[in-house]
């Protein structure tokens, strides 16, 4: 359903996506790991071609995003569901418009069958008592779920969700993850889970990935992760300070100023020069 | 025209050049800000073709447009006639002397008058709707792209730039011309105050001169500076908002560029069509 090949992404000198190569099948649901900034928002934006890499491609449903008309990248954009790290929401429209827009401006749907679909999706995600308030007045929790909301009405059959834990407590973290599971479920849905919401995440994924020096270092099994024999994903998910992966800072030395972001940390054992 | 942003327009420009031996780094960081120069120069042609094919093809975002009339326009009214009214003013108070000197102060009315159509007018208007209205439309688009909202829109199939660019563009074309004609007639009557209560010109001298001088050209004159101020406007507040970098220096750096790179191109190009136009 998705399929990464070789992809390539630098910005100026710093090289970000170093031949990155995923392979997510239909109907499998994809948590990507990886340290802050390694690149996994990046990677994930390369699906949807929000970004175009340098070198390598990216394949959705077995079309050649780098080869499709501005009408075919929107006909398969439509198929895809995008959860943004920052929600972005538009804070100049109320929770029912903003679940509504992509409906009012992009179909033909009568305005009583787009309110039936909103509500009936707002409900979903338990905000039906929300709709007239603007996003300013919502709280974290309420504003990721809005944003599935607003992501799951246009019925996507691949969903992308950007780090949507972030900054929330344990609790809704737990009810917005059981969101996405249900949703997964219930639709069928094909997904790339970017998430450091460890373990819980690996409840609701079938496979875990990990992003680290701008390559995929490991894909297991999520019911396997946790006892991995890769040391570096078995140190990231036990959040081990020691280990093949070294976290910036550690030991008095500080990172190279020309290392990209994500490769701050070093890798001892991957033949890179210590900082 | 077709439009992908995502491919023509976000790529990043061109590194400064610092990464090459230091023998060389001088001419590798010339040629790398002449790259820049000319790739953002690229960039912002490529933008503005884009936002007139928007504008000029349907859906127009009407809705959108006069909410942004209403912004950039109706609440710019108070500021203005304030401007203008003391524009007229000291413009009175300093001409009058003079005009006196040379038992010319019958003249007051018509050189207040087409100082203000031809130039002040639409020049300080424009200079104020670019700080009062420009900056916050930089501003706001620029968190826009940060907030990754215009990455939504483009997902969700729909161009950023008919949602924000465009109605910001009818808008300016709108209003600014509406604005300079309000400053040209709040100044005329701050002149007045100053010509005929304070210094003692005839009431009938100051506006009946007017009448004889100023033509139908000097006041279409006018008008066509405002909108084409207004063109420039909306177009470098929006590009810099549109292309802001991340987090709130970014925003920052974008919305001072904004009102810098509005105000001197307004003055720049204020020469160029006085030169043409009269």
């Amino acid at each position: 359903m998705i399929c990464i090949e070789g992809l390539w992404k630098a910005f100026g000198a710093q090289e970000v996506l170093r031949g990155v190569s995923l392979r997510v099948q239909a109907g499998e649901f994809l948590a990507l790991v990886g340290l802050s900034g390694c690149g996994k928002s990046l990677l994930l934006k390369h699906v949807v071609r929000l970004v175009a890499p340098d070198r390598g491609r990216v394949l959705v449903g077995g079309k050649d995003l780098a080869a499709l008309s501005r009408r075919e990248l929107e006909a398969t954009r439509s198929r895809i569901g995008y959860v943004f790290q920052n929600s972005a929401l538009f804070d100049s429209l109320t929770v029912y418009e903003n679940v509504a827009f992509p409906l009012q401006e992009k179909t033909r749907l009568r305005e009583a069958e787009i309110r039936r679909k909103v509500m009936a999706q707002l409900e979903e995600v338990g905000l039906e008592d929300a709709a007239e308030k603007c996003p300013a007045a919502l709280s974290g929790g309420m504003v990721k779920r809005v944003a599935l909301a607003r992501t799951l009405v246009r019925n996507p059959e691949i969903l992308l969700l950007d780090e949507p834990t972030t900054g929330l407590d344990p609790i809704v973290s737990g009810a917005i993850l059981r969101l996405f599971a249900a949703a997964h479920q219930q639709r069928n849905l094909t997904g790339i889970l970017v998430s450091h919401h460890i373990p819980a995440i690996f409840s609701i994924v079938q496979k875990v990935a990990m992003l680290h020096g701008g390559r995929i270092v490991a894909v297991e099994a999520a019911a396997e992760v946790q006892a991995s024999r890769n040391a570096m994903l078995a140190q990231f998910v036990n959040g081990n300070p020691e280990g093949p992966i070294r976290p910036i800072g550690s030991r008095g030395q500080p990172a190279r100023r020309t290392a990209p972001p994500g490769l701050e940390a070093v890798v001892k054992d991957s033949g890179e020069k210590q900082p | 025209m077709e439009i992908n942003p995502s491919e023509t327009l976000m790529e990043p420009l061109p590194a400064r050049g610092s990464e090459h031996p230091r023998g060389l780094r001088f001419f590798a960081r010339a040629g790398a800000g002449l790259l820049r120069l000319l790739a953002g120069l690229g960039r912002a042609g490529v933008f503005f073709g884009q936002t007139l094919y928007c504008t000029a093809t349907p859906p127009l975002k009407l809705r959108l447009t006069v909410k942004q009339i209403w912004f950039i326009g109706w609440k710019s009214i108070g500021v203005i006639c304030l401007m203008a009214v003391f524009s007229g003013m000291v413009l009175a108070l300093q001409a009058y002397p003079t005009l006196r000197q040379l038992g010319s102060e019958g003249f007051l009315g018509p050189l207040v008058a087409l100082s203000l159509i031809r130039e002040l007018g639409p020049v300080l208007s424009a200079l104020m709707v670019t700080g009062r209205a420009g900056s916050s439309i930089a501003a706001e688009i620029g968190i826009r792209r940060t907030n990754e909202q215009i990455d939504a829109l483009e997902l969700m199939g729909l161009n950023p730039l008919r949602y924000l660019v465009t109605p910001n563009l009818l808008a300016f074309l709108v209003a600014l011309p509406l604005l300079g004609a309000i400053f040209d007639v709040a100044a005329i009557l701050g002149g007045y105050l100053v010509g005929v209560k304070l210094l003692g010109l005839n009431t009938g001298t100051y506006f009946g001169e007017m009448g004889s001088y100023v033509r139908l050209h000097d006041i279409l004159g006018g008008l066509y500076k405002s909108a084409s101020f207004g063109l420039l406007v909306a177009w470098v507040c929006c590009y810099k908002g549109y292309y802001t970098q991340p987090g709130a220096q970014g925003v920052s750096t974008a919305t001072t560029q904004a009102v810098v790179n509005s105000s001197v191109l307004i003055l720049g190009c204020d020469y160029f069509v006085t030169a043409l136009l009269f």
